[in-house]
């Protein structure tokens, strides 16, 4: 094996084994490291497991439920760490099937957060042998827990103090002192956070990927919710695994040909309409900019306007120019939607890496929008900038950017200055500064310690030792139990903001994306059809999280004939060909409607989950004015002439007649009413009690009323 | 380079140039093996499937499994490969050709062999500067 000995790697713990061979998506057990008392084992992965969790998501889920107490917090040691891929991940055939979930009870939260990757590493680990890696525990020194499949051996390994922690200097380390050759590099892969993740609540998860093209390390992301801060409060530096040389059958698939011929045709569909449509392949996501814009439904100042005369100078043609081109950017094998794009040769302007030339990984439509639009920030460079460093430094771009974006509103509001933030003048557009706010907080020190807290964390803390007006920051904190918002607006669509609002894990748009059927489309009128969107859009998106796989390739790129299907907005030629990889993989069928079971019954655990850890029910689904509606008068001012006639229209009231706090007021009784009487009906048909509680009919009728899960609703209904 | 060519007018619909491609490479004699493919209409015209080496697929293998060599033919590493099948989403031609029984998909590398057998004279090695569709080349 390529036993590198550059360094010395003091093994605190070891376990060998034989890599079982992988039967139908799945190796059959997974692996639990401790890191208090330097345990690795085994555990089987049971029948339960596979009918009622699926994997992914599902497996993370499951192994966190059984590690934790109801009394866990994020930074306790029973916090765990659990990555899986699911039965799909690992595919190479279709276009994104190889994504990496992570789970942990969230420090921004308090409640289990999941967060979804790219790269190699959930694929790879279970090639390895393991469906899931469970970490649990905190090691007193800094490790490295390696799992090494063609040596067959897992190891806990201290690492030397000079060993670095941010990602893109870790991973040079990593591969010089645990890689021998170019067949290593590229059957390695490693989990890790940065510097940044130690100081703050919002530290995201870096999942590699060697890139054969570029013979060079990339990153992908699984951002929200901190967990890259439950990492580094274990002191692990990085979880790598080694794996078998990578092929197109190491999945063991129960029918390769079924993969192939879906694999084929999809790939032909994107060669056919990508170029035409979203253009994913030459621009990424960074598309969306313009047209979320276009629509005013682009987030600018802090979520204030929808819009910005400066957009073009940061929209998809830009990014188009920037991205390297022509090399196949998939953060998986074989996904020819291939959006994970970079900028080589970025040279970093700031801070310990400066005149650096360096790969950014991205920067994706989330980041564009929340570290520019957001925060006034349209300077292609300074997004880059502060896109790369939040990747090394192990910090969350969306998180970072819907939080600078509060605190520069603050700033402007006087609750913040210059004597607070130590100098730094936090208007909205103030590159410079923000990047240094990343600095502080990877060095954990000034306004940046405050400022990794998050949003919920500031609020608290401008209250009570800035005597801010504590209306105002909720009004205007775009935060949900905790979690930063992802970047849509919201204020114009009643359904978009439940899609928020009504999450499990806080406001992230993988559970539901329905601002342009709702607002731009309006083909949800009323609260029952928003309800059954809100019902089936995040069941159906749940799905891929459970089985490995990426979103985008279901509705970034569509074949001309979805038009006219009954309802375009399933992309139902897309499910059919999800039905066909999961039954090519696991050798069974499975029906559009056992799809949405499977997923109501890792959804509803999840919602359980939380109320186990105290929060959950009704109170908990409530969202910040400022996605509702306008909270200030310049808001209501920049679209005047919609809210006027919407008080016309709606309310029957005459603005002529009306003062601007009266029309203000009126809006904000109305739109607050309608978003409890949006979650009555979600909550209706989500089979969820009115405080919502999944009721034990709902739980018995999706054969999820396990005797824990029972526990804990019971004291609730 | 070296691409083969196909006269369509001089096919007579035999397949025999798949069984010897399919015994070439694969060692049975298996249409569904076979790098050529030879397509008859219900117009009664014939076309056929094959690489011309026009090398699109190349630029899309996120694993450098595809080269060409110096006589300007695009080969396939099977060891490199993993098996995700861009190359065939993306060839212009349908070229490259997939079967259950290998991860790897295959192409034609413009050995000959099916030339030699073919007893219409319906197919050729040609040398060209840039290949055409698979059919006679320019
Ligand atoms: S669409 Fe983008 S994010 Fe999804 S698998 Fe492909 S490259 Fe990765
Ligand atoms: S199937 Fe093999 S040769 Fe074709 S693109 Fe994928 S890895 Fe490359
Ligand atoms: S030239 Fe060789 S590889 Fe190509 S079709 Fe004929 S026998 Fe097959």
């Amino acid at each position: 094996m390529a036993e590198k000995t550059l360094s010395p790697r003091r093994v605190l713990a070891e376990l060998t084994y034989d890599a079982p061979s992988i039967k139908r998506g799945y190796a059959g057990q997974t692996l639990y490291v401790n890191l208090s008392d330097n345990t690795i084992a085994a555990r089987p992965v049971t029948n339960l497991m596979k009918e009622k969790f699926i994997g992914g998501r599902g497996f993370d889920l499951y192994l966190l439920w059984h590690g934790v107490d109801d009394d866990t917090r994020w930074d306790d040691p029973e916090n765990e760490i659990v990555i899986s891929s699911g039965p799909c991940g690992g595919t190479t055939q279709y276009p994104g099937a190889g994504k990496s979930i992570a789970a942990a009870i969230s420090p921004l939260t308090g409640v289990p957060i999941d967060s979804n990757a790219g790269g190699h590493f959930g694929p790879y680990l279970k090639f390895a042998g393991w469906d899931a890696i469970e970490v649990q525990g905190k090691a007193e020194q800094e490790v490295i827990v390696f799992v090494d499949a063609p040596a067959g051996r897992i190891t806990i390994e201290e690492v030397p103090a000079d060993a670095p922690t941010d990602t893109h200097v870790l991973g040079k380390w990593i591969l010089e002192h645990y890689a021998e050759s170019e067949s290593d590099r590229q059957q390695m892969s490693f989990v890790s956070a940065g510097r940044g993740s130690e100081h703050s609540r919002m530290g995201c998860l870096n999942f590699s990927l060697y890139d054969r093209r570029r013979q060079d390390l990339r990153y992908k992301q699984a951002g929200r919710g901190g967990i890259g801060t439950v990492l580094r409060d274990k002191k692990v530096k990085a979880l790598v695994v080694r794996t078998f040389p990578i092929a197109g059958n190491l999945n063991a698939p129960a029918d390769l040909g079924l993969l192939q011929e879906t694999g084929a045709e999809m790939h032909q569909e994107v060669h056919d309409y990508d170029p035409v449509q979203n253009r994913m392949r030459s621009r990424g996501t960074p598309y969306l900019v313009q047209i979320m814009d276009d629509y005013d439904l682009l987030p600018v100042h802090n979520f204030k306007f929808g819009t910005h005369p400066d957009t073009p100078k940061i929209n998809g043609e830009v990014w188009e120019a920037r991205l390297t081109q022509g090399l196949p950017d998939g953060c998986w094998y074989g996904c020819t939607v291939a959006c994970a794009h970079a900028v080589d040769g970025y040279v970093v302007r700031s801070g310990p890496y400066k005149g650096q030339a360096v790969i950014v990984d991205g920067p994706e439509y989330e980041t564009v929008a929340g570290v520019g639009s957001n925060c006034g920030i349209f300077e292609p460079d300074a997004i880059l900038e502060i896109n790369f460093y939040c990747d090394t430094y192990g910090i969350d771009t969306i998180s970072f950017g819907t939080a600078m974006a509060f605190a520069m509103e603050c700033y402007e509001a006087g609750i913040l200055d210059e004597a607070k933030t130590g100098g730094l003048e936090l208007t909205f557009g103030s590159a410079d500064d923000a990047i240094e706010v990343l600095h502080q907080m990877a060095r954990g020190d000034e306004f940046g310690r405050i400022f990794g807290m998050g949003i919920r964390g500031m609020q608290d803390y401008f209250v009570e030792h800035y005597g801010a007006d504590a209306q105002f920051v909720r009004d205007i904190g775009m935060q949900a139990k905790g979690l930063e918002y992802s970047e849509y607006m919201t204020k114009e669509s009643l359904a978009q903001q439940g899609g928020y609002g009504l999450t499990n894990k806080g406001p992230q748009h993988d559970e539901a994306w329905l601002i342009f059927m709702d607002m731009v489309n309006n083909e949800l009128p009323t609260f029952e059809d928003k309800a059954e969107a809100l019902h089936y859009f995040p069941m159906w998106r749940t799905w891929f999280g459970l089985c490995g796989f990426c979103k985008l390739p279901w509705n970034d790129v569509v074949h001309p004939k979805n038009k006219l299907s009954p309802e375009p907005q399933k992309i139902m030629h897309h499910v059919e060909n999800y039905q066909k990889i999961y039954e090519g993989v696991t050798g069974t069928a499975v029906t559009l409607d056992d799809i949405i079971t499977m997923s109501e019954r890792v959804y509803n655990f999840q919602r359980v989950f939380n109320i186990r850890l105290g929060y959950g029910l009704r109170q908990h689904d409530a969202i910040p004015y400022r996605s509702a509606g306008p909270v200030t008068a310049e808001e209501y001012e920049s679209r005047a002439e919609r809210y006027d006639d919407q008080l016309r229209e709606w309310l029957g009231l005459d603005p002529a007649q009306m003062s601007l706090e009266e029309k203000m007021a009126a809006h904000r009784q109305y739109r607050t009413e309608r978003y409890q009487k949006l979650i009555d009906a979600v909550y209706a048909r989500r089979g969820w009690s009115n405080d919502g509680v999944p009721t034990l009919e709902k739980l018995r009728q999706l054969g999820m009323d396990l005797p824990e899960v029972v526990a804990v609703v019971e004291k609730h209904l | 380079m070296k691409v083969l060519a196909f006269y369509p007018d001089r096919c007579v619909g035999c397949h025999i140039c798949e069984e010897v491609c399919s015994q070439t490479w694969f060692k049975v004699t298996d249409r569904d093996k076979s790098r050529i493919r030879i397509q008859e209409h219900d117009d009664g015209s014939i076309s056929a499937l094959y690489c011309v080496q026009k090398g699109d697929c190349i630029d899309v293998c996120p694993v450098n499994a595809l080269t060409r060599n110096k006589q300007g033919v695009v080969l396939l590493r099977e060891k490199q490969c993993v098996g995700c099948l861009s190359c065939v989403g993306f060839c212009p031609y349908l070229a490259m050709i997939y079967h259950p029984d290998q991860s790897q998909p295959f192409k034609c590398v413009a050995c000959g062999n099916c030339v030699d057998e073919c007893p219409a004279g319906a197919l050729e090695i040609v040398e060209v500067e840039t290949p055409s569709a698979p059919g006679p080349q320019a």
